[in-house]
């Protein structure tokens, strides 16, 4: 069984559709190709053939129309603030955002007299990931996209709202 | 050439015009009165012996509502002759309501001073009359007031978002 497996001739998976498809989706994140200060550095080192991103089908692209997450890599400042809120919403639903470094989480060390940083890049966007660090290293980064496949492994894209939000009410607290 | 050399030549060209000079700290300073900047400045980059070809910086100071001046500080260096020459300008400071202080541009003696001087705009508050483009250089275009004053107070929100840490809601969830 297990060497038919291998070679290709097993001829059947089974699984169910909504698996399926979150499995596609975490295989294939496609982050939007842009960076704001130095965070961006370490996030291209980790593009970068020594940390390959490309092995976890993550490449970044030059549009928000065919990306699925931004990875907001650096301070955001308020004039930058409106262009992020734009190319957020220019991106196809489901949508992802990875918060990378303190700027961006909370506004780091410009938390107290930093007047142009925005406090936190979710005062404008809704954050999936935080990412914690200074810059963070890549690892941290690639452990903040194993943190975002996890949530959409555990998401379901098929099933009617309805049906979730009376399965949470009835839901039986053990 | 020397400070006292210096000195001398743009006295001598300037009779009318109060020149002082501090020589306390490493580098001597020549103290202009601020409506004066322009005229000394052409003169200073194109007479033959002392040819300013390099205007270094710009330097714009508040010193707050206490002493109630401004102050600006131009660094030049002849880079042929090799001499430096440190000018500085002290004039009032303005109140909230009044308009901001005005001083004469270089920008049409050194193109450099074109963004110096919208810095300077941006951050400090000094208007410079006969700028070509007096527009905020860094911050965005409806900012509010000019951050490097000593008595800023940063605005409350800017298009909606908080701008201090503590009073600022997150995102609903």
């Amino acid at each position: 069984m297990s060497d038919r497996i291998k070679n290709g001739d097993g001829g059947i998976i089974l699984t169910n559709a909504e698996d399926l498809m979150n499995w596609a989706r975490l295989s294939s994140l496609w982050p939007m190709g842009f960076g704001l200060a130095c965070c961006a550095i370490e996030m291209m080192a980790t593009y970068a053939s020594h940390y390959d991103l490309e092995r976890f089908g993550i490449m970044p692209r030059p549009s928000p129309r065919q990306s699925d997450v931004m990875i907001v890599a650096g301070t955001v400042t308020f004039k930058m603030a409106d262009r992020i809120r734009r190319l957020y919403e220019q991106m196809p639903e489901p949508r992802y955002v990875i918060s990378m470094g303190s700027c961006s989480n909370c506004g780091g060390p410009y938390w107290e007299h930093g007047y142009h940083v925005v406090k936190g890049v979710d005062r404008i966007i809704p954050v999936d990931v935080y990412v914690p660090g200074c810059p963070p290293r890549p690892e941290a980064l690639i452990g903040g996209f194993m943190k975002l496949q996890e949530k959409i492994r555990g998401e379901h894209p098929l099933a009617p709202e309805l049906f979730l939000e009376v399965e949470e009410k009835f839901a039986v607290v053990s | 050439m020397t400070f006292q050399e210096i000195t001398e030549v743009i006295t001598n060209h300037f009779p009318q015009t109060k020149i002082d000079g501090d020589l306390k700290g490493p580098q001597p300073i020549l103290i202009l009165p601020s409506d004066a900047i322009a005229d000394v400045c052409q003169f200073l980059h194109n007479d033959d012996r002392l040819f300013f070809d390099y205007l270094a910086c710009i330097t714009g100071i508040d010193n707050g509502p206490g002493l109630n001046t401004m102050e600006l500080v131009y660094n030049l260096t002849s880079i042929p002759y090799g001499h430096d020459l440190m000018i500085k300008i002290v004039f009032p400071r303005n109140t909230e309501c009044e308009p901001l202080p005005a001083v004469p541009t270089v920008s049409h003696i050194w193109r450099t001073a074109d963004w110096h001087e919208r810095e300077i705009f941006d951050l400090v508050g000094i208007h410079f009359e006969g700028h070509p483009d007096q527009r905020r250089i860094l911050l965005p275009e409806d900012w509010e007031g000019h951050p490097l004053r000593k008595d800023y107070a940063a605005q409350d929100r800017y298009h909606g978002i908080y701008v201090k840490y503590e009073d600022g809601p997150r995102l609903a969830e």
